[in-house]
């Protein structure tokens, strides 16, 4: 008879401490989870100002939100990060060079969020483009009829009155930046896919560290489904009951 | 020439609102063709006419929702500064001007636009605070004696969603006067409702109407207009076709027009 198949697994190996790899993937975890929040919010951040340049800024800056929204579209992502990465580098350190700064040292966080910001930017666009469009134009009217700026008109109304329209995809992104994060592993940088590749590597023990390191991102699903759903019950307010 | 005297006033009055020579063009379709209107402080004016005659555009021109083609508009005296807009047009030349006579011109629209993400209090002391600069205290205070005014104290922190459509006027109408208006512009404010919740709605209005608020109504509502309103303007394909006093206009119509929109509206 086989053996106890539970018996074949090293649970050691999950140990926080070494020789055990626990901690280092917690650790890869947390930084994936920096670079999806930083991301994510520089996403936000372009989505917002993308979809209402969309809308209405000037034909000039139509045309380049255009541009910016499908070319991230239509290209792979992968593409996209190894592109930005290595060309955005590459960009900085020559324009520090040219300044006579040398050659700076840029973080793979800073980068990593970056890269993930502007893909995210480009998807938050249409979301939040789509989501405004939902809005029933009497609310702006009536913010504009109450003698209100176009600022402040978005702020206390268009944004508040966008936002259960937009959660649904923006829930959606997030879960995707979180899984995003993994493609940086081709630029070395340490979050948990790529730790986890060293840990089976150098274990053998491959099963067991990319189980571990699914459980890990199907964790960080389910706590952020939990968060949506209060955000998202906190933006219905509102809403009779349908 | 269309409608050049308009109300006359009956003491001395302010002028509230002043509108002259009026055009308002969308593309090639001249909607309103010169229009010359003076409300005084006190009138309550009701704009009548077919669908379509440009009633609410007219009155939309009034806060610069819809900036006019041609002429001018003065609040209070001060005439809203306009530009040309290279286009043939012209556009406002000043828009903190705008926004600050905006925020003292109570509108109520035909569909509420109450702010659904805002409890009614909220919706009623969102102008006072964010654009009045009223401390939020002193607009709760007012905006609940408002509430009670108009019958929803009780439904002061329900979202508008969980209201009935007179309901929502009434808070509507609430928000309009939370920002103590020069004026009230009101446009078809019924016409949206069940024919039951018609009558509490018009109770308000007319209420307001007796305390001599100055008010701009466009209504079909024919026998609300003749029993609040102290001048009737009857507009026909972007002119005023007649105006008067509801006594003259219901019961002495002259122009054939008036006479057919009148007979047609019972
Ligand atoms: N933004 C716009 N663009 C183009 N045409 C418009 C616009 N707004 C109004 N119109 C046209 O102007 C005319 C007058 O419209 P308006 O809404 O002022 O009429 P109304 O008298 O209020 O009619 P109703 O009784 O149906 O509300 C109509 O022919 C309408 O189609
Ligand atoms: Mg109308």
């Amino acid at each position: 008879m086989a053996a106890d198949p539970a018996s074949m697994i090293d649970w050691g190996l999950l140990a926080l401490d070494p020789p055990g790899w626990g901690g280092v993937l917690l650790a890869g975890l947390m930084s994936s989870i920096k670079i999806a929040i930083g991301g994510y919010s520089l996403g936000l951040v372009l989505g917002t100002g993308g979809a209402f340049g969309k809308l209405y800024g000037g034909p000039v800056t139509k045309d380049l939100l255009e541009i910016y929204t499908t070319v991230v579209r239509a290209v792979p992502e992968l593409v996209l990060i190894l592109l930005l990465y290595y060309a955005g580098t590459d960009l900085l350190n020559r324009l520090a060079a040219s300044l006579g700064y040398g050659t700076v040292d840029i973080s793979g966080l800073a980068a990593g969020i970056f890269v993930i910001g502007v893909v995210q930017g480009a998807y938050a666009t249409e979301v939040m483009r789509g989501a405004i469009l939902a809005v029933p134009p009497g609310q702006i009217e009536a913010a504009r009829a109450f003698g209100m700026s176009p600022l402040l008109a978005l702020r206390r109304v268009t944004l508040p009155a966008m936002l259960p329209h937009a959660l649904p995809g923006l829930s959606n992104l997030w879960l995707i930046t979180t899984k995003d994060t993994a493609l940086l592993a081709v630029v070395g940088f340490s979050e948990l896919t790529l730790v986890t590749r060293q840990a089976a590597g150098s274990t053998k023990a491959y099963m067991l560290f990319f189980c571990a390191a699914g459980v890990l991102y199907l964790a960080l699903t389910l706590v952020s489904n939990l968060v949506i759903r209060l955000i998202e019950a906190r933006a219905r307010r509102g809403w009779a009951a349908r | 020439m269309p409608g050049i005297e308009g109300a006359a006033p009956m003491t001395e009055r302010a002028e509230a609102i002043a509108v002259t020579n009026l055009h308002k063009r969308f593309g090639a379709l001249e909607v309103l063709k010169g229009i010359s209107l003076t409300a005084y402080e006190g009138d309550v004016i009701a704009i009548i006419g077919g669908s379509g005659s440009g009633k609410s555009t007219f009155l939309r021109c009034i806060n610069m929702l819809e900036v006019p083609s041609e002429g001018s508009v003065a609040i209070r005296g001060e005439p809203i500064a306009m530009k040309q807009d290279g286009l043939g047009g012209l556009a406002p030349s000043d828009r903190r001007q705008v926004q600050r006579l905006r925020s003292r011109l109570g509108m109520v629209f035909q569909s509420f636009n109450l702010w659904q993400h805002m409890t009614i209090i909220q919706n009623v002391i969102e102008a006072p605070v964010h654009v009045l600069g009223v401390s939020k205290a002193e607009a709760v205070a007012r905006g609940e004696a408002l509430l009670r005014r108009v019958g929803l104290f009780e439904k002061r922190d329900a979202y508008p969603a969980f209201l009935s459509g007179g309901q929502q006027q009434r808070a509507a109408i609430a928000r309009a006067l939370a920002i103590q208006p020069h004026a009230m512009l009101f446009d078809e404010p019924t016409s949206a409702l069940d024919p039951e919740l018609v009558g509490e709605v018009l109770g308000v209005i007319g209420d307001l109407a007796k305390e001599k608020r100055t008010m701009l109504l466009v209504t079909h509502e024919m026998k609300f207009a003749r029993n609040v309103a102290n001048h009737i303007v009857f507009l026909a394909h972007g002119v005023i076709e007649e105006q008067g006093p509801p006594e003259q206009i219901f019961g002495a119509p002259k122009s054939e027009r008036l006479k057919k929109f009148i007979h047609s509206s019972h």
